[in-house]
């Protein structure tokens, strides 16, 4: 991450007087793997596309390997892109998709043969060569399409949302696919999703775009555990936001006093002004149910209702001023709606967002 | 206790169809059987002459015929009694040999004038020529002929029996044939030089531009086609809009010769058909998927080599239907070749209405339908394949 290998510098992009992406700097290194995710309209496909060569920035600058591309046409760009409908070519069978690119680049035919079968032997499509796109499966064309994107060797490889359209046993078979290729190969890879599980599993890092400007980025764990705002914590995974006041503050620990009254102990970096309004975020699965411990944030809630998932259980709970969920592991004694029951959790597991 | 509700299922769907069925059947089916029995059948003789051809029957057609094959002539050229029916009797055989309608004429009378003359030769000497007597019994004997389709590809059957062209000068129908064809083809490649760039800009286009290039195409269609045509014979003329124009602009000095030529008639044709060629490739451009030309470029493909190998072979499927849908059509084109196309720029169409309408010879007119309709079912078959192929590779 050192040397920035995709640069965009300032970059804003409107659509007459929307403006889809705002002012964004971003730079991703040589052989990252960077998932954007964002609700729709938030930009990360258009930022995509920009790099792409399909948008033209309104302003900015996009630099790729220290020189700017964003007047190049897509044609020059040498990044392999793979669209979210696979954007096979329906008239040419799987080998002569494949070798389409590097017939663009004037490959002769025997380098053509050779590196078509190679790319189709990395997806293991070897024997599907002579058929048409619309003779495999969704995730066959798909695998046809990251061959395709991936044959002549690019930098760089684009994907929006190539995962979309599959089935969810599909798309986590695709998910390894192109891990594992990421790694063996060592491309850069600028991933577009809207798919929270597909970002945290497979990205280096992953940037949160909201409304054209990137909310955070950082390694899916950095995400997932300390989302910075409350866009960030409620967009990945669940979360619950307790609302309170800053009572004190000392040694990394914030006192805060929630509305219903409780005190607890949010452990933070930052230190703020006692007095101060304050989210305080708790993921579900953080949160333990009747089983005290020492230093815990304890508060004493009723079971109001209880889902079944299988591997667990999702139990609402209501402290008298609020009510959230906990995300509670199957045990021998399951509580019961109704029940009055401590809800615990320690101050390392809930942060403060703005 | 199935079969009940199932058969009166069957029966109301039966109803639902019926109309369209009667109508298809009464408008459809029996005008075209009608058309084709019109054109081999050949009743004249048969009606005329009942009893001849049974008594001809072992007669060796060298020799002389029996005595009572002479009878049995005799005997039914004195029973026509209707003037009409043996003037089609004698045409039909004059056309099969020629020297029959004065030797008709003569055996008739002498029969009428002899009851009981049965010597034919005896009137006429030509009656012991064989190939008259051949000719008799060829008409007399069969109700169906191929002479009406042969001579509709100038074709016909000398006194053998075996296909032979017909003598030169004599028919133009293989020429005029020949020039529908020709003729439909430059429109067919007329209305793909107009419609296909057209149909693409109208693909990429949104909103009012499309709607307004859409109904540009639509209203013509939505016009009579005489209305459209008689438009063009004003605008072709050599004081017409477009000569004006020119000799306005000082492009030329004199009219361009515009109208009563085939330039005029294919370029009132293209108009007329170009709607069959530009929707059917509108159809098929806008159903393929947006992200295939960016996909191409992200390729590495410059845009004109992403169209020539992805948009342009992809957009092939409707030009071909768009092509047979102009071609058909072409072919039996009448109204706007006889208004604006001149005596040699008629199509075979033309003939089929000289045919029907001016020498009331309904079996010609009908055979030359047939070779129409053979003409353009065999493209049909041809572009099944073709498609076919398409599908399975």
């Amino acid at each position: 991450m050192s040397d920035a290998f995709i640069h965009f510098d300032k970059v804003s992009k409107a659509f007459g007087i929307v403006t889809v992406v705002d002012n964004l700097d971003l730079s991703i290194g040589r052989g990252e793997f960077v998932s954007m995710l964002g609700p729709s309209g938030s930009g990360k496909t258009t930022l995509l596309m920009m790099l792409a060569g399909f948008e033209n920035p309104t302003s900015g600058a996009i630099s790729v390997g220290g020189k700017r591309v964003d007047a190049l046409p897509p044609h020059k760009r040498n990044m392999g892109v793979v669209f979210q409908n696979y954007a096979l070519f329906p008239h040419m069978s799987v080998a002569d998709n494949v070798a389409f690119p590097l017939k663009m680049r004037g490959a002769s035919r025997s380098e053509i043969v050779e590196r078509v079968t190679k790319a189709l032997d990395m997806v293991q499509l070897s024997a599907f060569h002579e058929r048409k796109p619309i003779q495999l499966s969704g995730g066959q064309q798909q695998r046809v399409a990251l061959a395709r994107a991936l044959v002549f060797e690019p930098e760089v490889v684009l994907m929006d949302e190539p995962l979309g359209a599959l089935d969810k046993k599909l798309r986590e078979q695709m998910q390894m696919d192109i891990r594992d290729i990421h790694h063996r190969l060592g491309l850069t890879i600028v991933f577009v999703t809207h798919d929270q599980t597909e970002a945290l599993t497979m990205s280096d890092r992953i940037a949160i775009f909201n409304h054209g400007k990137i909310e955070q980025i950082g390694r899916p764990s950095e995400i997932y555990d300390r989302p910075k705002t409350q866009f960030v914590a409620e967009f990945i995974g669940e979360t619950n936001l307790l609302g309170g006041k800053v009572a004190s503050s000392s040694n990394g620990v914030l006192n805060v006093i929630l509305d219903g009254g409780q005190p607890i102990s949010v452990a933070s970096a930052t230190t703020q002004e006692p007095g101060k309004h304050v989210k305080v975020s708790v993921r579900p699965e953080r949160i333990e149910l009747d089983s005290p411990g020492d230093g815990q944030n304890e508060l004493k809630v009723r079971v109001t209702d209880i889902v079944y998932h299988g591997d667990h259980l999702q139990v609402l709970v209501d402290s008298g001023h609020r009510s959230f969920v906990v995300k509670a592991t199957r045990k021998a004694v399951a509580p019961q709606v109704g029940q009055e029951i401590i809800a615990s959790f320690s101050p390392e597991q809930c942060w403060i967002v703005s | 206790m199935t079969r009940q509700p199932r058969l009166s299922k069957r029966i109301t769907s039966f109803a639902l169809i019926a109309p369209l069925a009667l109508f298809l059947a009464f408008f459809f089916v029996a005008p075209l059987v009608t058309m084709m029995k019109t054109a081999v059948s050949d009743p004249v003789a048969s009606i005329a002459l009942p009893t001849v051809s049974a008594a001809l029957d072992g007669w060796d057609r060298e020799g002389a015929p029996p005595v009572e094959a002479q009878q049995a002539l005799a005997n039914d050229i004195r029973n026509v009694s209707n003037d009409e029916l043996f003037g089609d009797l004698v045409r039909r055989l004059n056309s099969a040999k020629s020297g029959f309608r004065t030797l008709m004429t003569k055996t008739r009378n002498a029969v009428i004038e002899d009851a009981n003359l049965n010597d034919l030769v005896s009137v006429d000497r030509r009656w012991s020529d064989p190939g008259f007597w051949v000719a008799v019994q060829d008409a007399a004997g069969a109700s169906l002929t191929d002479r009406n389709l042969l001579a509709a590809v100038d074709l016909q059957r000398d006194a053998n029996g075996d296909i032979i062209d017909a003598p030169e000068g004599t028919s133009a129908n293989r020429t005029t044939l020949f020039r529908t064809m020709i003729m439909a083809g430059i429109v067919t490649l007329c209305c793909i030089a107009v419609g296909l760039p057209f149909a693409m800009v109208a693909a990429s286009t949104t909103g009012w531009k499309r709607q307004l290039l859409l109904g540009a195409v639509l209203l013509p269609l939505w016009t009579s086609l005489l209305v459209r045509t008689a438009a063009w014979y004003i605008i072709l003329q050599d004081n017409g809009l477009i000569n004006l124009t020119l000799q306005t602009l000082g492009l030329t000095n004199g009219p361009v010769p515009l109208i009563f030529n085939r330039l005029g008639v294919v370029i009132a044709m293209t108009h007329v058909l170009l709607p069959f060629m530009v929707l059917p490739i509108f159809s098929v451009l806008i159903g393929i998927p947006k992200n295939l030309m960016p996909a191409a470029a992200s390729l590495g493909a410059h845009p004109i080599r992403a169209f020539l190998l992805v948009l342009l072979p992809l957009s092939l499927r409707g030009v071909v239907s768009g092509a047979l849908l102009v071609f058909m059509s072409a072919l039996g084109y009448y109204i706007t070749p006889a208004l604006i196309g001149g005596a040699k720029d008629q199509m075979i169409s033309s003939v089929i209405a000289y045919y029907a309408t001016g020498a009331a010879n309904w079996g010609m007119a009908g055979a030359l339908g047939i070779v129409l309709l053979a003409a353009t079912m065999i493209l049909y078959v041809v572009y099944l394949r073709l498609s076919s192929e398409e599908v399975r590779t």
